[in-house]
């Protein structure tokens, strides 16, 4: 920006935040340092209002709140003013450890346009007199990293647009578009998710961020919906992790000095002739073999039944794989889909 | 997508400018280098911006009517704002920002200070004026484990030496080891102590909730000045060039693993997808591909696909004898 024109747009806010009456594009013209031409001359004319329209659009992103309307009925055009309640940041005092956090908090983000608007917002309250501290430490550093969707879809759900996105799960082959109501986003043990009233499903869906494809399209007005009163996000994306009570018990042979991952989890370990046997607590027998099954010849399951099965059907699986290998061409030759129903595994 | 927004490269100028008189109007008789520093713009850049708001005013534009300042010596003091003595209100992308970030480290476990975050949010959500819609919740494992946090936390403080017992998933060994902390990170929902390991003479990052046992010695942290903490960039792993690649052919159920693990390449085809990622010892790779079973097909390197094969022969073997392990299937991998 030239430095004229910053300088004009410096006087029409200090203009707009003196004045109490709306001023019409003419008054303006007529008072503020940058404007003057001759009104009479349609091109001088013509050029101010272009100049002028974009000196508005220049200060509406920056949220400056330039308000449009008139005094009285007997004002025929409407003017412009800035009203001090809707520009100044309300006052804001914070003490000096509050202080200290905050500016933590803004250098935390590692997504380059969230840490320019954090640092611009910390030198907001820097300007009402707030004092951070740049040392300032807590012990412990979250990263603050953030799926290019978050900035739209937070912004969707602030205004209450509804959304459109290609989303796609890895079990899928490809992506399928979803239209939703955006409530919020949600940050869930770091990953971050959507969650709305998703208009073909006709219900509450969550989203993860990272599964988006493509960008984000906004479609239809502002204040298009209203989420659920009292709407708890985080428990349309957690209901399912309350905690998993470990009814079960296994008992492992274990090598001797191998599989620490497996002797950590044990209740106990107890050295036996054959090797050390541990005992494991569990939820899901499944899940427990085929964790074990990672551990390969350094472990075998003794008992119960419903984890030993499960392992050794797998290692059959797996074995049988092995024996007919796609060949040292593999790369290049999708010929054998390695799945459920590999060949190996229905010989 | 429209295009760029209005002035998006002019517009920091006039932001700054706006920004400038209350900040200075709360600080009168500032030294103009350290608001400069403060404010990150060079003397230079700050002593121009002053010399134009210098002619910036109230219509009338005569004295009076002009911004005004007193300058002493290096010192600067506004004595006439022109009404601009506040700065403007937060854009909603800077409440959100901060906010998200706030809540962030409110939800870090072991983070000190909770009640001034918790303070900080509430003032910085009532000058925002309206709530980001924005939840956060991030405990994982380390919830468990609030003392070890706040231990390893006060070693930390206090530059002590600590004594851990440390599980490494990698290599999946539970070894004893002296190190000097460093610091407390918090990434991908995991905590971790950056330390010097004196066992490996290096910077290590040791995960909180694979600390089995931890006993703080009576003795100072001795960090060698080549231990510095390391950037973190995209998540705790980087892989390096020099570590083996794995390709592996996955199918529909075990796509996850392109998701979860840092991959160097994920070659989708219907068939099955082919998945290249960098593992820092293969051993562990050959966990990860026996535990997924048929779902996995190792495609290299060779040495891989001979441990699987390997492993999942003995084993079988194994079930096949009445009693007893079989013998192990080779040493070392």
């Amino acid at each position: 920006m030239s430095r004229a024109r910053t300088e004009r747009l410096v006087n029409l806010v200090i203009c707009l935040l003196a004045t109490r009456r709306f001023l019409t594009a003419a008054q303006i013209a007529a008072t503020v340092a940058g404007y003057e031409h001759d009104p009479d001359d349609p091109r001088a004319h013509e050029a101010f209002q272009r100049k002028f329209e974009r000196d508005k659009a220049e200060l509406r992103s920056l949220s400056v709140p330039l308000e449009t309307g008139t005094d009285s009925v007997f004002d025929t055009e409407p003017g412009y003013r800035i009203t001090r309640r809707a520009y100044a940041l309300p006052d804001i005092r914070l003490a000096p450890d509050e202080a200290a956090v905050v500016g933590l908090a803004a250098r935390l983000w590692q997504h380059a346009g969230l840490a320019a608007a954090a640092s611009s917002g910390l030198s907001k309250l820097r300007a009402a007199g707030v004092d951070v501290d740049p040392h300032a430490t807590l012990g412990v550093e979250p990263v603050v990293a953030v799926d290019p969707a978050f900035a739209p879809l937070a912004a969707a759900a602030r205004e209450r647009r509804v959304v459109r996105f290609d989303y796609r799960v890895p079990e899928r082959d490809s992506a399928s578009t979803r239209r939703l109501q955006p409530w919020g986003v949600v940050c869930w043990r770091t990953r971050w998710y959507v969650v709305g009233h998703d208009l073909d499903r006709d219900d509450t869906r969550c989203f993860r961020l990272s599964r988006l494809v493509g960008s984000v399209t906004t479609t239809g007005p502002a204040g298009a919906f209203t989420p659920p009163a009292e709407v708890d996000l985080i428990s349309h994306v957690a209901h399912s992790w309350g905690p998993v009570e470990r009814h079960g018990r296994a008992r492992v042979l274990v090598r001797p000095g191998y599989a620490d991952g497996v002797r950590r989890w044990a209740e106990l370990v107890d050295p036996e002739p054959e090797g050390d046997v541990a005992v494991l607590a569990y939820h899901c027998a499944e899940e427990l073999a085929h964790w074990l099954v990672g551990y390969g010849a350094d472990v075998r399951v003794l008992d119960p039944p419903e984890v030993r099965d499960p392992v050794i059907t797998r290692l059959k699986e797996i074995a049988a794989n092995a024996e007919a290998p796609s060949g040292p061409g593999g790369p290049a030759v999708p010929a054998t889909p390695a799945g459920p129903a590999a060949p190996g595994a229905v010989r | 997508m429209t295009g760029r927004p209005p002035g998006t490269a002019a517009t920091g100028w006039l932001a700054r400018l706006l920004n400038l008189v209350p900040y200075l109007h709360a600080r009168p008789g500032m030294r103009v280098a350290d608001a400069a520093a403060d404010l990150g713009v060079s003397e230079q850049q700050l002593r121009d911006d002053l010399e134009l708001l210098w002619v910036c005013g109230l219509p009338g534009y005569g004295p009076g009517d002009l911004i005004d300042m007193a300058f002493d010596g290096d010192r600067v003091t506004i004595t006439y704002d022109a009404g601009i003595d506040r700065p403007l209100r937060l854009t909603p992308d800077e409440a959100l920002a901060l906010v998200v970030a706030l809540r962030m480290l409110a939800e870090t476990p072991g983070v000190a200070d909770r009640g001034a975050i918790d303070r900080a949010l509430d003032k910085i959500e009532t000058a925002a004026g309206e709530p980001a819609p924005v939840a956060v919740r991030l405990p994982v494992g380390a919830d468990r484990q609030p003392d070890r946090l706040s231990q390893l936390r006060d070693a930390v403080a206090q530059q002590r030496a600590l004594e851990i017992t440390y599980y490494s998933a990698t290599r999946d060994r539970t070894t004893d080891r002296v190190v000097d902390p460093m610091r407390m990170v918090m990434v991908g929902g995991h905590s971790y102590l950056e330390a010097w390991c004196r066992r490996a003479r290096q910077v290590r990052r040791f995960r909180v909730d694979r600390i089995d046992a931890l006993v703080v010695r009576d003795e100072p942290a001795a960090l060698p000045p080549q231990a510095r903490p390391a950037p973190i960039v995209n998540g705790i792993f980087q892989p390096s060039q020099e570590l083996p690649l794995v390709t592996l052919r996955v199918g529909r159920g075990a796509r996850w693993i392109a998701e979860y693990y840092p991959c160097e390449r994920v070659d989708e085809s219907r068939d099955g997808w082919l998945v290249s990622l960098r593992v820092t010892d293969l051993a562990w790779a050959r966990r990860l591909v026996l535990g997924l079973g048929p779902e996995v097909e190792v495609l290299a390197p060779p040495a891989l696909v001979e441990a699987v094969r390997r492993h999942a022969a003995a084993a079988l073997e194994a079930y096949a004898t009445p009693t007893g392990l079989a013998a192990p299937p080779s040493v070392g991998d």
